[in-house]
C-alpha cells in the first residue's frame, strides 16, 4: 500500500485565471490597507493575528499540500521562531533587528535537523517522527528554565518604539505577510515547486527519472520551517509574549485543520482557513466557553462532507464550468 | 544509588510500561486491522478514567467501588467506541491518513469539552482499594502493591490478547484482515463486523488503561493529550499493528522514563521522545514487523 501521497489532492494546480487571482489579491490588499481606519483596536489586533496564523498555515501547506507529506508538527518551527526573538531580546543586548533576522534562520536550522531524519521515512512513519521530534523540542523548551523560563514563558518582550502601537504592528505584519506569500508563491510555481509536486504524485517515477526525492522534500521542509519562523516573529510582534504551549502538538493540529478547511490544493486555501478559524474562535468565544466542542463538530462536518476544503470545492466548480465553456 | 533503589525504580517503570502496553495494544490493533490512526484513543482512555472515578464515588470510594469501576468503565468505553465506529469511522475507511486522523482528532476536541461539561474542571482523585494499599519489600527495595498488581494485569491482558488472536477463530480473522483485507472479503467473511469488533476491543483496552491509572494519578482534563502521544510513539516504534512490538516498546518507554526520573529528574520528560526518536532513526519501520 502506497502511503506516500494524499489521495484527496487530485487536481493540485487549478486552472484558475492568473489575472483574476491577481485582481482579487490586489483588491484584498487595498481593503486590508484601509481597514484600520474603520476598525476598533481589538479588530485590528485580531486581523494581525489572522496574518500571523495565515503565514504559518501557508508555510505548512508547502510540505503538506504541495509535498504530500504528513507533517504533523509544524507549530514547532513557529514556536522556535517566536522563542528566538524572545530570548535574543531579553537575554542579550543585541539589537532587535538581529533577533528578527535570526528567528527564521534558527527555525530553518531546527527544520533541517528534524527534516533530515524525517525524509528518510514514508507516510505515517514520517508523520509520527515529526510528532516525536517536535514533541522533543517542546519538552526541551518546557524544561530548560534558564534559557526559556520554562512553563511560565517569556512576557513583556521589548519591541522597538515604532512597533508599539497596534496599528503599526498591523501594517508590519501585513507587509511581511504579503512579501512572504509572494516568495512562497514564486517557490510553488518554480521548477523546484513543480518537481515537488512530481515527488508527491509519483515518488517512484520521480526517483527513476533522476529526481532526488529526499532532497526535494528536505528542501521544502526547511523552507516551510523558515517561513514558520517568520510567522513566529510576527506572533511576538502581536502578542509580545511566548509560552511553551506554542510548541505543543495540539497547536499544530489546529494549523492542520486550517489547511484542510481552506483547501490543500489551492495556494490561498490555508490562508482562508486561518482567517475563518481565528475569527470564528473569537465570535464563538463571545457566546460559550466550549470553543473546542464547536471546533470539533465543525471539523467533523468538514471531514465527512467537504474534505477538499472550501476553496478546493469552489475550484472544482470553477474548473467544471471552464471545462464546459472549453467544450462549446 | 544502591541496587535496591535501581530495582524498585525498574519495577515501577515496568508497571508503568504495563499501562502503556494496555493502551497502545488497543491502538495498534485498530491500526493493524482498520488502518485508522485513532487520535481519539487517548480521549477514550481519559473517559475511562472519569467513568471509573464516577463508579467508585457512587460506592463512596469503598472497597467494592474500585473493582466495580474496573469492570464497568472499560465496558462503558467499549460501547462508546462501538457508537463511534458505526456512526462515523465506517464512512472514512477509504480516505487517506490525514482525513482519518483529523476525524478522530475532532472526537478528541469534542470529548474534551464533553468531559468538562459532565465532570467539571476540578481535579478528581480515586482511592486505591484497601487490599492494594501500602508496599512490600523486594530485595530491600519497597514496591507499592498497586504497581505489583499492574505487573500482574499487564501480562494477563497480553496473554488474553495472544489467546484471542492466535487461538480463536475471530482472532485469526482479525489477523487475516490486517494482512490482506480484500482476500478476507473474497472469502466471504463479513469484515464490517470484524472492524466494529476490533474497534470496540480497542476501546475496551483504552478504558481499562484509564480505569487502571485512575487511582494512581489526578484525573484531569488533558490526561488524553499526554498519553496519546506516548501511545503513538510506542505503536510506531513497535511496528504498526504489531502487539508484541507494542509490548516491547512499552516496556522500553516505561523503564526508560522511570530511570530518567531517577537519574535526571529535571529533564525526564524528554526521555520518551528521545527513545522514540532514536529507535525510529535506527529502525525506521519499527522494532518488529509491522502488520501491513
Amino acid at each position: 500500500m502506497s502511503t506516500n501521497n494524499l489521495k484527496l489532492i487530485e487536481n493540485p494546480k487549478g486552472k484558475f485565471n492568473t489575472y483574476l487571482g491577481l485582481g482579487i489579491a490586489a483588491v484584498g490588499i487595498i481593503v486590508l490597507l484601509l481597514a484600520p481606519g474603520f476598525l476598533t483596536q481589538y479588530y485590528v489586533y485580531l486581523l494581525a493575528t489572522v496574518f500571523t496564523t495565515a503565514l504559518l498555515a501557508t508555510s505548512l501547506n508547502l510540505v503538506l499540500g504541495y509535498g504530500g507529506l504528513l507533517h504533523l508538527h509544524h507549530g514547532v518551527f513557529f514556536g522556535v521562531g517566536a522563542y528566538t526573538v524572545a530570548i535574543v531580546t531579553t537575554k542579550t543586548s543585541w539589537p532587535f533587528a538581529v533577533a528578527v533576522l535570526l528567528a527564521p534562520l534558527v527555525a530553518a536550522l531546527i527544520a533541517l535537523v528534524i527534516g533530515w531524519f524525517c525524509v528518510r521515512l514514508r507516510g505515517l512513519y514520517f508523520g509520527m517522527l515529526t510528532l516525536a521530534l517536535g514533541q522533543l523540542v517542546w519538552a526541551i523548551v518546557y524544561r530548560w528554565n534558564a534559557l526559556t523560563n520554562g512553563d511560565n514563558g517569556i512576557h513583556a518582550i521589548p519591541v522597538p518604539e515604532f512597533l508599539t502601537s497596534i496599528n503599526s504592528v498591523y501594517y508590519a505584519t501585513l507587509l511581511i505577510l504579503v512579501i512572504s506569500l509572494i516568495i512562497l508563491y514564486i517557490i510553488t510555481e518554480s521548477p523546484f515547486g513543480l518537481m515537488l509536486l512530481a515527488t508527491r504524485d509519483n515518488p517512484v517515477r520521480s526517483e527513476s527519472v533522476g529526481v532526488n526525492v529526499k532532497r526535494h522534500r528536505l528542501t521544502a521542509f526547511v523552507i516551510a520551517g523558515f517561513f514558520a519562523g517568520i510567522a513566529g516573529v510576527l506572533f511576538v510582534l502581536v502578542e509580545r509574549s511566548v509560552a511553551p504551549s506554542l510548541l505543543f502538538w495540539s497547536e499544530s493540529a489546529e494549523v492542520l485543520i486550517m489547511c484542510l478547511m481552506g483547501g490543500l490544493t489551492v495556494f490561498m486555501g490555508p490562508m482562508l482557513g486561518a482567517g475563518i478559524l481565528v475569527l470564528l474562535s473569537m465570535v464563538v468565544g463571545l457566546y460559550t466557553e466550549y470553543w473546542l466542542l464547536v471546533l470539533g463538530l465543525l471539523l467533523l462536518l468538514l471531514v465527512l462532507f467537504l474534505p477538499q476544503g472550501i476553496l478546493g470545492y469552489l475550484m472544482e466548480i470553477y474548473n467544471k464550468s471552464q471545462d464546459k465553456r472549453g467544450g462549446n | 544509588m544502591d541496587f535496591a533503589t535501581l530495582a524498585s525504580q525498574f519495577f515501577i517503570g515496568l508497571s508503568r510500561g504495563m499501562i502503556f502496553f494496555i493502551v497502545s495494544a488497543g491502538l495498534t490493533l485498530i491500526f493493524g486491522v482498520l488502518r485508522i490512526t485513532n487520535f481519539a484513543h487517548g480521549a477514550l482512555y481519559m473517559v475511562g478514567a472519569f467513568i471509573a472515578y464516577s463508579v467508585s464515588t457512587l460506592f463512596g470510594q469503598g472497597p467494592y467501588g474500585f473493582w466495580l469501576a474496573l469492570l464497568v468503565a472499560p465496558i462503558a468505553v467499549m460501547f462508546i467506541s462501538l457508537v463511534i465506529e458505526r456512526g462515523l469511522l465506517r464512512f472514512i475507511y477509504n480516505r487517506d491518513h490525514l482525513i482519518q486522523m483529523l476525524l478522530t482528532y475532532s472526537l478528541v476536541l469534542i470529548a474534551g469539552d464533553l468531559v468538562k461539561i459532565i465532570w467539571g474542571t476540578e481535579y478528581k482523585s480515586m482511592h486505591i482499594p484497601e487490599a492494594l494499599r501500602g508496599s512490600f519489600n523486594l530485595w530491600g527495595a519497597s514496591l507499592p502493591w498497586y504497581n505489583a498488581f499492574l505487573l500482574v494485569v499487564g501480562p494477563v491482558v497480553a496473554l488474553g490478547l495472544w489467546f484471542f488472536l492466535s487461538k480463536t477463530n475471530l482472532g485469526k480473522i482479525c489477523r487475516a484482515t490486517a494482512t490482506d483485507r480484500e482476500m478476507v472479503d473474497v472469502l466471504g467473511i463479513n469484515s464490517t463486523k470484524v472492524f466494529a469488533m476490533v474497534f470496540a476491543l480497542g476501546g475496551w483496552l483504552a478504558g481499562l488503561g484509564g480505569a487502571l491509572i485512575a487511582p494512581t494519578t489526578t484525573i484531569s482534563m488533558g490526561m488524553d493529550a499526554s498519553i496519546i502521544i506516548y501511545a503513538f510513539l510506542i505503536v510506531v516504534v513497535g511496528g504498526l499493528g504489531n502487539i508484541w512490538g507494542a509490548l516491547i516498546s512499552s516496556i522500553i518507554m516505561g523503564v526508560g522514563e522511570a530511570f530518567g526520573i531517577l537519574f535526571i529528574p529535571g529533564v525526564a520528560i524528554i526521555i520518551p521522545y528521545i527513545i522514540a526518536g532514536v529507535l525510529l532513526i535506527l529502525r525506521p519501520s519499527g522494532l518488529l514487523k509491522s502488520a501491513w
